[in-house]
C-alpha cells in the first residue's frame, strides 16, 4: 500500500513542475512591458526601471525562473497592487470560504446524483432513467452563474427563504472563533446553535447551484456503471442465491459501481472548482474566486497569478487522494502495486 | 457521391429515429439566422438608450422588457448571438486547427512528438479548466480574441487526445502503406491521407465542445473578462442584470441567460446526434 502511495505521488511531480512553469510563463507573457505594468500607470521611467531591477525583470529568463521558484519555496505569491497586501496571506486567510462551499457543493451534488443514477439504472426506460437523462443534460446546459441567479431571485426575492446573497455571514452575526475555518464547523464546536443556522442558510443557494452545475457527470457515470455491473455474474449469482432486491443492489452491486465514479471526481473538480468562481460572484462569496475577480478588474496580476497556482496546486492534490482513495478501496489496484 | 447519398440517408434515418436531434437542427438554424441577420430583424436599436422607459417589465412594445439605460433587451440578446456565435466557432476551429494536428502528428510519428505532445496535454489538464482560462486571458490582455484563443487552449488536451488515438490506429492501416509504397512523404501521408480520415471524428468533438466553448467564454465575459460594455453579448448582458434581480427586475438578466442555456442545449444535442450520424457504434 505504502508503495502505491509512493508511485502515485512520484506521478503527480511532473504535474506540478508543469503548472509552476505554465504560472511563470503567463507572468511573462504580459502585455507590453511587465516592469511598468507592476509599476503602475502613474509611474515615470525611472520608477520603471527601478521595478525592473527589483522584480529581476532584467536578469535573463532561466534566472527568473530560480527566483520565482524560490520565492515559491518560501511561500511569497508577490504582493497586491491595489492593497500592497502579500498575496499568499490573504489567499490563506480566504480558502476556508472557498473550501467549505465546494465540498458542501459536492455533498449536495453526490446526495442528488447518486440515487438518482441508481434508480434510474435499476429501472431503465421508466419514468425515473428519462428524469435522470434530462436532469443531466439541463445540468450542464446551464450557466452556473444563471442558475445561481435564478435561485436568488425564488427564494430570496419571491419567496424570502433565503437570506440575502451577501457574504458567508448575515452581518447582524460575527464569524466564530477559527478551529478550521468552515463556519459550520467552528459553530457546532463553539456549541452557537443559531450561528450554525446562520451560516447553513447562507451557504444553501451557492451550495445547491454548484451541485446542480456538477452532478450531471457523476450522475451520468452512476447510471453507466450501475447498469455494467447489474447485468455482471456475481450479481446474478447473488439474485439467484435469493438475496432480497434491495441486498443485492445496496450490498453488492452499488459497492462495486461506485468504483468508476470515484475516477470521475476528478472531472468534477475540475467543473467545481471553476465553477466556483463564477458562484463566488453571483453570491459576493469572500473566498479566494472573487478575490481573482475583483484583482482582475482591478488589472492586478500578482493576486490572479496566486489564485490560479493556488487553484491547480489544490487540484493536482485532489486527483492524488482520489487516485489513492481509489487504491485503498479497490484492492486489485494494491496487488498491481 | 454515393458516400454523400448514403450519408444523407442515414442522417436522415437518424433525425427520424430521434426527433430530438431534428428540433435541436431546427433550433440550430434559428440561431445561425440571428446570428446572420440579427442586426437587421430587430425592431429596436440595441445601444440606443432611453432612460424614460429603463427598467420597464416585458411588455408588447418591448417583448423582454428593458434594462437599466432603456436598451431594449430583446433586442440586444438577438444581435448577441452573433458574437457569442463568432466566439464559441472561432475558438472550436483554432482547437481543431492546433488539438487535431498536433494529436493526429504525436499518433502518426509516435516517440518524442508523441510525448511533448502528451506533456503539453497533461500540463493543461492539471489546471481546473476555467481557472486556467482566467489565468490566459489576465495574462495575455482583456479581449475578445483573447478569449477565443483561451477557450482553444482548454480545450487541447480532448482534441489531441481523440485525433492521437485515432491517428495511432491508422498508422499500419493498408491505404497508409499503400500511399508510403507508392512514394508519398511522411508529411503528405500525414496531411493527405490520416487527417481526412481523423476529420469525422474531431468534427463530432467539434460540435460537442461548441456548448462548452459557448458556456466558458460566457463564463469569462461574467467575471469582466473579454467583452466590454456597452457591447451586446449574452454573459455579460447577464452580469449586468445580476444587480437588478435582488431588487425584482428579473427580466434583465433571465432573458440573455435563458438563450445562453438554449444555445448550449441545441449544441449539446445537435453533438450528440453528430455522433450517432458519424458513429453509429458510440450511440448510448
Amino acid at each position: 500500500m505504502g508503495n502505491l502511495i509512493l508511485k502515485r505521488l512520484l506521478l503527480a511531480v511532473p504535474s506540478l513542475i508543469g503548472v509552476v512553469i505554465v504560472t511563470f510563463l503567463l507572468t511573462r507573457a504580459l502585455p507590453g512591458d511587465p516592469a511598468a505594468y507592476f509599476a503602475g500607470p502613474a509611474a515615470t521611467a525611472e520608477a520603471v526601471e527601478e521595478i525592473r531591477v527589483k522584480l529581476g525583470l532584467d536578469q535573463p529568463l532561466i534566472v527568473q525562473f530560480v527566483r520565482y521558484i524560490g520565492d515559491l519555496s518560501h511561500g511569497d505569491l508577490g504582493s497586491s497592487l491595489t492593497t500592497g497586501q502579500p498575496v499568499a496571506a490573504e489567499i490563506k486567510r480566504r480558502l476556508p470560504a472557498s473550501a467549505e462551499l465546494t465540498l458542501l457543493g459536492l455533498l449536495v451534488s453526490m446526495a442528488i446524483a447518486v440515487p438518482l443514477g441508481i434508480l434510474a439504472a435499476t429501472q431503465p426506460g421508466s419514468l425515473i432513467d428519462h428524469a435522470c437523462r434530462v436532469v443531466t443534460t439541463a445540468g450542464v446546459s446551464l450557466p452556473v452563474f444563471f442558475t445561481g441567479l435564478i435561485l436568488i431571485y425564488v427564494f430570496y426575492y419571491k419567496l424570502g427563504w433565503a437570506p440575502a446573497p451577501l457574504g458567508r455571514l448575515d452581518i447582524f452575526f460575527s464569524p466564530p472563533p477559527q478551529v478550521t475555518g468552515f463556519y459550520l464547523i467552528d459553530s457546532l464546536i463553539a456549541g452557537n446553535g443559531a450561528l450554525f443556522v446562520a451560516s447553513l442558510k447562507q451557504l444553501i443557494l451557492p451550495a445547491l447551484t454548484l451541485g446542480i452545475f456538477s452532478l450531471a457527470p457523476i450522475a451520468r457515470m452512476t447510471r453507466a456503471s450501475m447498469l455494467a455491473v447489474l447485468s455482471s455474474d456475481f450479481v446474478r449469482s447473488a439474485r439467484a442465491s435469493g438475496l432480497s432486491s434491495f441486498t443485492v443492489v445496496v450490498t453488492y452491486a452499488f459497492r462495486n459501481a461506485m468504483l468508476p465514479v470515484i475516477t470521475t471526481l476528478g472531472m468534477v473538480f475540475s467543473f467545481l472548482l471553476g465553477a466556483n468562481v463564477l458562484v463566488e460572484k453571483v453570491f459576493a462569496w469572500p473566498g479566494i474566486g472573487s478575490f481573482a475577480v475583483e484583482a482582475l478588474i482591478a488589472s492586478d496580476f500578482a493576486p490572479v497569478q496566486g489564485f490560479v497556482l493556488t487553484m491547480a496546486i489544490m487540484y493536482v492534490a485532489l486527483n492524488l487522494i482520489i487516485d489513492i482513495l481509489y487504491g485503498l478501496i479497490d484492492p486489485r489496484m494494491r496487488l498491481e502495486a | 457521391m454515393t458516400a454523400l447519398a448514403a450519408t444523407v440517408r442515414h442522417a436522415r434515418y437518424v433525425m427520424g429515429e430521434n426527433p430530438v436531434t431534428g428540433f435541436a437542427f431546427a433550433l440550430f438554424v434559428l440561431i445561425v439566422i440571428a446570428a446572420a441577420f440579427g442586426p437587421y430583424l430587430v425592431p429596436h436599436d440595441p445601444f440606443a438608450s432611453d432612460t424614460i422607459v429603463a427598467l420597464k417589465p416585458p411588455s408588447l412594445r418591448h417583448w423582454f422588457g428593458t434594462d437599466q439605460l432603456g436598451r431594449d433587451v430583446f433586442s440586444r440578446v438577438i444581435v448577441a448571438t452573433r458574437l457569442d456565435f463568432f466566439i464559441a466557432i472561432a475558438s472550436v476551429v483554432l482547437v481543431f486547427l492546433m488539438g487535431g494536428l498536433a494529436g493526429v502528428a504525436a499518433g502518426y510519428f509516435g516517440g518524442w512528438t508523441d510525448r511533448i505532445v502528451g506533456r503539453i496535454a497533461d500540463t493543461i489538464m492539471a489546471f481546473p479548466l476555467f481557472v486556467l482560462a482566467m489565468g490566459i486571458v489576465a495574462a495575455l490582455g482583456n479581449t475578445v480574441q483573447n478569449i477565443v484563443i483561451a477557450t482553444a487552449i482548454v480545450n487541447f488536451p480532448l482534441y489531441a487526445r481523440v485525433a492521437r488515438a485515432e491517428a495511432n490506429v491508422r498508422r499500419e492501416a493498408g491505404f497508409v502503406e499503400a500511399a508510403r509504397l507508392s512514394g508519398n512523404s511522411e508529411f503528405r501521408i500525414v496531411g493527405f491521407h490520416v487527417l481526412p480520415n481523423v476529420f469525422p471524428i474531431l468534427a463530432v468533438q467539434m460540435s460537442l465542445t461548441m456548448g462548452y466553448a459557448i458556456l466558458n467564454a460566457a463564463g469569462l465575459s461574467f467575471i469582466g473578462l473579454g467583452v466590454r460594455p456597452p457591447t451586446a453579448e449574452w454573459g455579460i448582458m447577464v452580469a449586468e442584470g445580476a444587480a437588478f434581480i435582488v431588487s425584482g427586475e428579473w427580466w434583465i438578466a433571465l432573458f440573455p441567460g435563458a438563450a445562453l442555456m438554449i444555445a448550449v442545449f441545441c449544441f449539446n444535442l445537435l453533438g450528440d446526434g453528430l455522433r450517432d450520424i458519424v458513429d453509429p457504434r458510440r450511440r448510448t
